[in-house]
């Protein structure tokens, strides 16, 4: 019998030939991801269980990065939890302030993650490490707890969804624009508590970056997973990262997906969502004229080495509008370095935009970039619901990093081709 | 296992940045947490309700972030059970795991107005809506989930399977 990626994948990390949509499997986890926010509960969790010992000091990475550098005492103290307990645990993969970076562009650039790979992090963006052709989804501190302690969790596996992208992509149209018309076709519960599988000769062509972009909104649509088979150019990425081996599946040609959608993407254009929640897209050329406060380009969904580039064509030899803060956050320290090296920064710091160490802060309404009532931004970041960038009467538009930087430059919600 | 009280109702899609926003996730106690419960759709939710009292609402419940202070705050509010007519995936797993019954009804979801006074059956999965006389069924738990719940929580499931194989 024919299987997806997915189905394989589950399969083979719960001892079993085959797996059916429905059925609940225990398997076996590769890594196990938590943060400042979710790991403090969750170690809470664990040291109830009676055990004395992590399952494996390897496969477990702890990665502060929602409020850090710490905003105020409290989320010191939250930090210092990770801290301790990596430290009492011995856990290879603690990453601090200084070496660290957005958990979901740090742990793949790190090669703690790989195809083939099970995941779970206390994080609902972990579905990002699908682009490596990996089972990976988000889960409560109480299922990370457990998890540190078994090495395995369980799964309802689950449907598959097929999402087949053909034709000539557009100037300026990336991942960004192509998830975010998926969820504008199908709603944010359109693949609730499915897995999502991104094929067609579209994703071939796209760049791993890109990918991430796109496994990483899968969550946004209410997916359990968002799969790209890995391919030669997953191949290129994970040589010489990879911590640990690897496999690469496939889905076989007559496997059973419970829908298909079929998108030509030369008819779509950058897209723009709207508040208050991610489905709310229309092609930018509908937003434009939006006068915004703030422009946000970073985060887990759009804070990688090519998202920093697209901005920077953008802002090259231009100024940020006199009334818009515009902040960019690199997703890690090697991010950070090369965007440095390559004179990226340059660019900005020459346009009159402000560069971050790399942090989820304003994307969640955490720190280092919160609006204020009546306030509007753009941003590169994936949640545009109520209150989530600041005060619940503020605004947040979702674009990819060329649109959020060309409204930077004009003040307005714009199109690339305005201002370069 | 009966639970009772009133109704307080809310639409679809509510994330969890609505049921606890990030700005107070600087802490995990859930008293601390309890206060701001709901803040965003209703700044003074946590103040009005009882408890016991019920939250119902639209489809795709507790959409958004994997933050398990969701659950732990509606719970720590005093919050008996939410029922809706569908629940987003983690939110779903997190509040069996911490022991917040939920229970998935369309029905119940459309037909239950604010106020109306609620009594659910846990385990049937019986909603008696007492001030309009109707009575609903939720969908029922599956056979795993009952296990986690008999047990507990998550936690206490598995601390027994390891001193069992210990």
């Amino acid at each position: 019998m024919s299987m997806t990626i997915t189905e394989k994948i589950l399969a083979a990390h719960a001892g079993k030939d085959r797996v059916e949509p429905g059925e609940l499997v225990n398997a076996r986890v590769d890594m196990v991801l938590g943060n400042d926010i979710t790991a403090p509960v969750a170690i809470r969790e664990f040291k109830k269980i009676g055990v004395e010992k992590v399952f494996n000091p390897d496969r477990i990475a702890l990665v502060p990065d929602h409020f850090v550098p710490n905003k105020d005492i409290k989320s010191a103290e939250q930090a210092k939890i990770l801290r301790d307990f990596a430290r009492e645990q011995q856990l290879t993969n603690y990453f601090e302030v200084g070496r660290m970076g957005i958990e979901h562009c740090l742990l793949p650039e790190q090669g703690l993650v790989g195809p083939g790979d099970v995941v779970i992090g206390a994080d609902s963006h972990t579905c990002t490490y699908g682009a490596l052709g990996a089972f990976a989804t988000g889960v409560g501190s109480t299922d990370l707890a457990a998890a540190m302690a078994l090495g395995e969790t369980w799964f309802k596996v689950p449907e598959s969804i097929k999402f087949y992208y053909y034709g000539r992509l557009n100037p300026w149209v990336g991942g960004k624009d192509l998830i975010l018309y998926t969820i504008g076709k199908i709603g944010v519960d359109g693949a609730l508590y499915k897995a999502m599988e991104f094929t067609g000769p579209v994703i071939k062509e796209l760049s791993m970056d890109s990918r991430f972009t796109m496994s990483n909104m899968a969550i946004e649509a209410g997916g359990k997973c968002g799969l790209i088979e890995p391919d030669e150019k997953t191949r290129a990425y994970v040589e010489g990262r990879a911590k640990f081996p690897y496999t690469f599946y496939q889905s076989d040609e007559d496997a059973r997906y419970s829908e298909v959608y079929e998108f030509d993407v030369s008819k779509i254009e950058p897209q723009v969502a709207f508040p208050h929640l991610p489905e709310n897209t229309k092609p930018v050329s509908e937003a434009a004229g939006i006068k915004i406060d703030q422009a946000v380009i970073g985060s887990c969904t759009n804070g990688r080495l090519e998202d920093l580039r697209l901005a920077a064509r953008v802002l090259k030899g231009r100024k940020v509008h006199p009334e818009v803060r515009c902040i960019i956050f690199p997703g890690t320290q090697e991010i950070y370095r090369r965007a440095m090296r390559e004179g990226l920064f340059e660019i900005f710091i020459e346009a009159g935009a402000a560069v971050s160490t790399p942090t989820c802060g304003p994307c969640l309404g955490g720190h280092m970039g919160i609006l204020a009532k009546g306030e509007r931004a753009i941003a590169t970041t994936n949640r545009n619901f109520v209150g989530r960038m600041g005060h619940p009467e503020s605004e947040v538009y979702l674009s990819n990093p060329a649109v959020a930087a060309a409204s930077a430059v004009l003040g307005r919600i714009a199109k690339p081709e305005e201002v370069v | 296992m009966k639970l009772k009280g009133t109704a307080w109702k809310f639409g679809s899609d509510i994330d969890t940045d609505v049921i606890i926003p990030a700005r107070h996730l600087n802490t995990s106690d859930p008293a601390e947490l309890a206060k701001h419960c709901m803040e965003d759709a209703d700044p003074e939710f946590a103040a009005k309700i009882s408890a016991g009292d019920v939250i119902v609402a639209g489809k795709n419940f507790g959409c958004g972030s994997s933050r398990e202070h969701a659950p732990i705050a509606i719970k720590a509010a005093g919050i008996s059970c939410v029922i809706a007519k569908s629940f987003a995936r983690i939110f779903y797993r997190n509040a069996f795991n911490i022991g917040l019954p939920i229970f998935e009804c369309a029905e119940a979801a459309e037909k239950v107005q604010p106020g109306d006074r609620l009594e659910i059956d846990a385990d049937s999965g019986l909603i008696k809506n007492i001030t309009r006389d109707e009575t609903y069924r939720a969908t029922p738990v599956p056979e795993f989930m009952q296990q986690i719940i008999a047990a507990g929580g998550l936690i206490n499931y598995v601390s027994k399977r390891v001193k069992n194989n210990g």
